[in-house]
């Protein structure tokens, strides 16, 4: 009886079991790798805006309060973009005729509002709110990032549910003295202070460790 | 076991033979090769496919209408939110247990006659799992996101909630399905090597090759072939008990009245191999006639099957009147209306049916006359198979269609596209059994010769 297959069968079978496990495991890892990507995430993915926006000017090198622009950011879920009328409470008087800044000025004379791409967007099965974290001590740095730093403005998380539990689950670790909170340049102790602090404005601020489903997915 | 299906002549007891007589190692192989390779596609087989592959068909129409509709489109309504699709699920499955009692228990506790039966009813089991299989995630509403039910690691930083009987459900259904598979492959191996060995065709030679997987038996593939086996036997052997306990455990962990009961584990896994067994007689009968397959599956066979059907079916009876008398002896409100409403409700008719079904008909069966006449041991077989069914039913909807508010209460019917599901699942189910049938080996040849050899050699003791 002649032979079917060819002695190099042999071979390719071993290989093919082993490489089977080993392409599985490669492709879950792959799976992985593109759902953590800024790719996917868009996480460190600097927006275009119709007027190129710098918090890094506005709020690193000027200091201007967080809250001059977001200003419902203690009392509401919202922390608020701030209409043409906020930006023009200081363009009304500097850089008037700087070209760059025309579309401010277009929209505060047609009144219509400027269509600012949104960075950070939660989806709507999530409900969220800025004016309790705000008011616990979690500060703006610790879920959007050194934006004093950053010319554009880029999402520093990944938006991902792990990345609220990743806080949820052990706020010890992130919260901050509340008169920190608005800091942009706030850095934390080493983490072993941090844990120490952090425990104790748990305690004091009685920050509860919610986990449930319907703490977010109302 | 083996004073079973004996002739009891002059007062001495003689076995009857498990198989017909004047079979050798040829006789045996050529027989059951030659229906794969030499039989080809007969009008007959090309008939029965052709319905089951347009019942498959519906099964896609169905699916796709349910993608894009959502579940809907079948009957389910609260309360009664749990309708046909796990009615089928636990039918489905509870029929493949008696492929894996066959082929495991059986195997380690040596009962020779299981060799004629135990390859295609370990088909059936891993054909009636993936039915079974299917209505969980279908029921879903969003079966594309299945994998949810996995732990995997994931940007959610979540697992499932492992305090729920349907997750271990997943974990039961999956390593049910996955050990099942890999003892029916198994233990294939030798035959499909003997296919490889005598078939014509290079294309069938390639494909049984591949599948053969170098099988040269040589005594050292017989002794790993054989260690294999009784692992894989050892690691199915809890399945058999497990995997319907777990399911039993989506309704008994529940509160709901009829549902939160102990009889449930041990009678829903009776339920499963009388349910399983009547399925193995509903498809023996026809295939051993139609492939002239009468001496390898003999009455014998048929008759222990009907026997264990006979037994746990009068376990299942025992379930039953348990369950009535709990419900009467908890003095509970609510368990005892279950019951009232089971008999004099709005499905009184099927309780009826049911009790008909799984009770009083297969009583029949202590006669050694129905238990050899193959007219009525087929009408049985279909006769357990739907009572089974409508245990399940009775279970699932009249628990639910009232429960503990009567202003919630509510009569759930199944639509059309509820029993096109279900007819759906019969339509993959056959055809994967005609595919089946078709293209491996139905009995398995290497355990009837090594039976053959063994008779041969009792002979002379005798």
């Amino acid at each position: 009886m002649s032979q079917i297959f060819h002695r190099s069968t042999n071979l390719v079978s071993r290989v093919s079991i082993y490489g089977a496990v080993l392409i599985i495991g490669a492709l879950g890892y792959a799976l992985y790798a593109i759902a953590m990507s800024p790719w996917y995430t868009d996480q460190n993915v600097k927006r275009q805006q119709p007027v190129p926006f710098s918090h890094r000017h506005h709020a690193g090198e000027l200091g201007i309060d967080c809250r001059y622009c977001h200003t419902s950011v203690e009392k509401s879920s919202f922390a608020g973009v701030p209409p043409t009328q906020t930006c023009m409470t200081c363009h009304s008087q500097i850089w008037t005729n700087s070209s760059m800044l025309e579309p401010v000025r277009a929209s505060y004379r047609d009144d219509t509002s400027l269509p600012w791409v949104r960075v950070n967007a939660l989806p709507d099965f999530v409900y969220f709110d800025h004016s309790i974290h705000v008011s616990k001590g979690v500060g703006c740095t610790t879920c959007h990032g050194q934006v004093a730093e950053m010319a554009l403005t880029e999402r520093a998380g990944t938006l991902y549910m792990s990345w609220c539990l990743n806080c949820h689950r052990q706020p010890e670790k992130f919260v901050r003295d509340k008169s920190e909170v608005f800091n942009p340049y706030y850095e934390s102790p080493s983490a072993a202070k941090q844990l120490e602090l952090g425990r104790k404005l748990v305690k004091e601020y009685k920050i509860q460790s919610y986990q449930h489903c319907s703490t977010c997915h109302r | 076991m083996d004073s079973e299906g004996s002739r009891n002549i002059a007062g001495v007891t003689e076995p009857e033979p498990i198989i017909g007589p004047g079979h050798t190692f040829e006789t045996v192989t050529d027989k059951i090769s030659s229906i794969v390779l030499r039989g080809g596609t007969t009008p007959g087989w090309v008939f029965g496919f052709l319905i089951a592959f347009s019942l498959l068909m519906l099964l896609n129409l169905v699916v796709t209408l349910l993608m894009i509709k959502g579940v809907g489109i079948w009957g389910i309504r609260v309360p009664t939110a749990w309708g046909f699709a796990i009615v089928n699920f636990v039918w489905w499955i509870g029929i493949g247990h008696a492929g894996t009692l066959i082929s495991a228990i059986l195997l380690l506790l040596h009962q020779k006659w299981r060799t004629s039966i135990n390859r295609f009813a370990e088909a059936m089991t891993i054909f009636a799992v993936m039915c079974a299989g299917m209505f969980p995630l279908l029921h879903m509403g969003r079966p594309w996101l299945f994998f949810y039910l996995m732990p995997y690691p994931n940007p959610m930083w979540m697992w499932p909630q492992f305090r729920s009987p349907l997750v271990w459900d997943v974990f039961a259904v999956s390593t049910y399905f996955t050990v099942s598979l890999l003892f029916w492959f198994v233990g294939l191996i030798p035959d499909l090597a003997t296919l490889r060995d005598r078939a014509k065709s290079k294309a069938a030679k390639i494909i049984y090759g591949m599948l053969s997987m170098g099988w040269r038996g040589s005594a050292v593939h017989w002794s790993r072939y054989e260690t294999a086996s009784l692992l894989l036997a050892g690691l199915a052997t809890p399945l058999v008990v497990s995997v319907h306990t777990v399911v039993s455990f989506d309704f008994t962990i529940g509160i709901i009245p009829g549902w939160h009961t102990t009889i449930f584990p041990p009678y829903f896994v009776a339920g499963a191999i009388y349910s399983g067994f009547a399925m193995v007689l509903t498809l023996a009968i026809p295939i051993r006639k139609y492939y002239h397959l009468e001496d390898l599956v003999t009455m014998r066979h048929l008759e222990t099957m009907a026997k264990v059907m006979l037994a746990t079916g009068l376990i299942v009876a025992y379930g039953y009147a348990i369950e009535a008398f709990m419900a009467y002896y908890s003095g509970d409100a609510n368990e005892r209306y279950m019951m009232w409403n089971r008999i004099h409700g709005p499905y009184r008719g099927l309780y009826f049916m049911l009790i008909a079904c799984n009770i009083v008909i297969p009583q029949s069966l202590w006669s050694r006359r129905v238990r050899r006449s193959i007219p009525m041991l087929f009408f049985v077989s279909l006769v357990v198979n739907t009572g089974m069914w409508l245990e399940r039913f009775v279970i699932v909807v009249i628990s639910l269609s009232r429960d503990f508010i009567p202003s919630s209460w509510a009569v759930y019917l199944p639509t059309k596209w509820d029993w096109a599901t279900y007819l759906g699942t019969f339509g993959l189910f056959f055809t994967l059994f005609y595919l089946f049938i078709r293209f491996l080996p139905m009995i398995s040849i290497v355990e009837v010769r090594s039976l053959v050899h063994e008779t041969s050699e009792e002979k002379p003791h005798s």
